[in-house]
C-alpha cells in the first residue's frame, strides 16, 4: 500500500511529466490557450495513459524482457526481444487510441464530443509513449503499480496543462514585451513553474532511503578503520560530532 | 545544372532561421529540452533526428500514393519506429555510455512532433528528393537550437564543453575559478532549458519583428 502512495505522489509532483522530463510539450504548448480545451486534453491523456501503461506492462513482462518468453516453454528462455519495444509500444498505443475512440463514440456520445477531437492527437503525444518507456526503464514491479503509474503521471500532466492554461488566459491582460508574446513567455513561465516543482524533490527523501544512504556514506568516509585504545575516547567524541553533522545535514535536506 | 535550384536551397535554409521547427513551428520541444544539459548528448540527438527525419521523409514520400489516408498515422508511426530502433541499436553498439544518458529519449524520437509534422506537411505531398532536403533542413534547424542550448547549459552549468574543462578546475580553484567565479548549478536542472529556449525566442523575434505573435 505504502509503495502505491509513494509512487502516486512521486509521479504527480517529483517526476512530473511536463516539468521534470518535458514530455508532451508539443500539445502542452499548442492546446493551452483556453482552460476548457486544456481540461479536455488533460482528461484524455489521463484516460489513455491509464489504459496503455498496464497494457504495455503486460507486453513487456510476457513478451519483451530478457527471458520473458519462458512461459512458452524452457527452450524459449534465451530470447530477449527488448529491441522491439519501441515498435510494439507505439503500435499498442495507436491501436488503443483508435479502439478507445470507437468505443467512446458508440457508448457515450457526450464524452466523445468533449474528448473525441483530442484522441487522434494523443497517439503522437510524447507523454503517452514516454509513460510506457519510463515504466519499462524504472522496472515497475506489478500490474497494479503500472496502472497507478499511468494514472498518476496522467494527473501530473493534467495539472500542468491546467495551470499553464489558466496563466495564459490571464496573461493576455499584461504588457509582455512584444518579441516574448505567445510562445516565449509561455516557455519562461513553464521554466519558473518547473523550478517551483523542483522543490517537491525533498518530499520523499526526508528520512527516506537517500538520507540513510548519505548517512552511511558519511560514516564510512569519516570512521577511521583502526582504533587504538588511546585514541578511542577522541574517536567517540568525533563520532558524536559527525552524528550531529549528519543530523543537521538531514534537516537541511528536509 | 546546379545541384540545388534556388527553391531547393530554401528548403534547407528556411528552417535554420525564420521557419525554425522549434522556435517558430513549435515542434519537437519534448526531446529538445530534456537532453541538452551536455553538448555531446545534444549533438548526438541532433544527428539521430537528422537520420530519422531524412530517411523517413524519403520513405513516406515514396509511399505517398499507396498509403490509404485513413491509416496513414499508423503507417508513419511504424516507419519512424523502425528507423528509431536502428538508431537505438547503433547507439547501444558504438556509444553505450551515451545511450545510457539519452535513455528513453531516443525512443521518444518516435513521437517527436517534428517528424510527424514534416511527414504530414511535406513528405505526403512532395517527391523524394525535395522531401529529403526538407528533412535535412528541418533537422538542421532543430539541431542548431539543441546545440546552442547545450552549449550554454554545459558551459555555464558545469564549466566544460564536450566534457573538457574550459574555465579551469572548480575544486583546485585554477583558471577563472581563482577569481571567485562559480558554476551556475541552476543551468543543470531541467527547467533552465525552458528559460534558455525562451531567451533564444526572444532574441530571434527581436531581430525579426515579423515573427511577433498577437499574444
Amino acid at each position: 500500500m505504502l509503495e502505491h502512495v509513494e509512487l502516486f505522489f512521486k509521479s504527480i509532483f517529483i517526476d512530473n511529466m511536463v516539468f521534470a522530463v518535458f514530455l508532451g510539450m508539443c500539445s502542452y504548448l499548442a492546446v493551452s490557450k483556453k482552460v476548457a480545451t486544456a481540461v479536455g486534453l488533460g482528461a484524455a491523456v489521463i484516460f489513455v495513459l491509464a489504459v496503455t501503461v498496464p497494457m504495455n506492462w503486460l507486453l513487456d513482462k510476457y513478451l519483451l524482457q530478457d527471458g520473458a518468453l519462458v512461459w512458452l516453454g524452457p527452450e524459449y528462455a534465451d530470447y530477449n526481444l527488448s529491441f522491439l519495444s519501441f515498435i510494439l509500444f507505439i503500435a499498442t498505443i495507436a491501436t488503443m487510441v483508435q479502439l478507445v475512440e470507437i468505443v467512446v463514440e458508440k457508448f457515450s456520445p457526450s464524452l466523445y464530443n468533449s474528448l473525441g477531437i483530442f484522441l487522434p492527437l494523443i497517439a503522437v503525444n510524447c507523454a503517452i509513449l514516454g509513460g510506457s518507456l519510463f515504466m519499462q526503464a524504472r522496472e515497475i514491479e506489478t500490474l497494479g503499480l503500472a496502472f497507478n503509474y499511468g494514472v498518476s503521471s496522467g494527473i501530473g500532466w493534467f495539472l500542468a496543462i491546467l495551470a499553464i492554461a489558466a496563466i495564459r488566459e490571464k496573461i493576455r491582460y499584461s504588457n509582455v514585451p512584444a518579441p516574448l508574446r505567445g510562445l516565449g513567455i509561455t516557455f519562461i513561465i513553464t521554466g519558473l513553474m518547473g523550478i517551483g516543482f523542483q522543490s517537491f524533490g525533498g518530499m520523499l527523501t526526508g528520512g527516506g532511503d537517500d538520507a540513510e544512504e548519505a548517512n552511511e556514506q558519511v560514516n564510512q568516509v569519516l570512521q577511521p578503520e583502526v582504533i587504538t585504545p588511546l585514541e578511542e575516547e577522541i574517536v567517540v567524541e568525533e563520532n558524536k560530532e559527525i552524528d550531529e553533522k549528519v543530523i543537521s545535514y538531514n534537516d537541511v535536506n528536509k | 545544372m546546379a545541384l540545388l535550384s534556388k527553391k531547393d536551397t530554401n528548403l534547407i535554409t528556411d528552417p535554420l532561421a525564420d521557419n525554425n521547427p522549434i522556435t517558430i513551428q513549435v515542434l519537437g520541444i519534448c526531446s529538445a529540452l530534456a537532453i541538452t544539459a551536455e553538448l555531446k548528448a545534444s549533438l548526438v540527438m541532433a544527428i539521430s533526428v537528422m537520420f530519422v527525419l531524412g530517411a523517413g521523409n524519403v520513405v513516406i514520400s515514396l509511399m505517398r500514393n499507396i498509403i490509404p489516408s485513413k491509416i496513414r498515422i499508423i503507417v508513419q508511426l511504424i516507419v519512424v519506429a523502425t528507423l528509431v530502433i536502428i538508431v537505438d541499436q547503433v547507439l547501444k553498439a558504438y556509444a553505450y555510455e551515451l545511450s545510457k544518458t539519452l535513455a528513453v529519449f531516443v525512443g521518444l524520437i518516435i513521437t517527436n512532433c517534428i517528424i510527424m509534422g514534416r511527414f504530414e506537411a511535406f513528405a505526403l505531398a512532395n517527391g523524394p528528393w525535395r522531401s529529403f532536403l526538407d528533412g535535412i533542413g528541418n533537422s538542421l534547424g532543430y539541431g542548431v537550437i539543441l546545440v546552442i542550448v547545450g552549449f550554454f547549459r554545459e558551459l555555464l552549468g558545469s564549466g566544460t564543453l564536450f566534457g573538457y574543462p574550459v574555465f579551469g578546475d572548480p575544486i583546485m580553484k585554477t583558471g577563472l575559478y581563482s577569481t571567485g567565479y562559480e558554476n551556475n548549478g541552476f543551468m543543470i536542472i531541467p527547467p533552465a532549458a525552458l528559460i534558455v529556449v525562451g531567451i533564444i525566442i526572444w532574441v530571434q523575434r527581436s531581430r525579426n519583428p515579423a515573427l511577433v505573435e498577437e499574444n
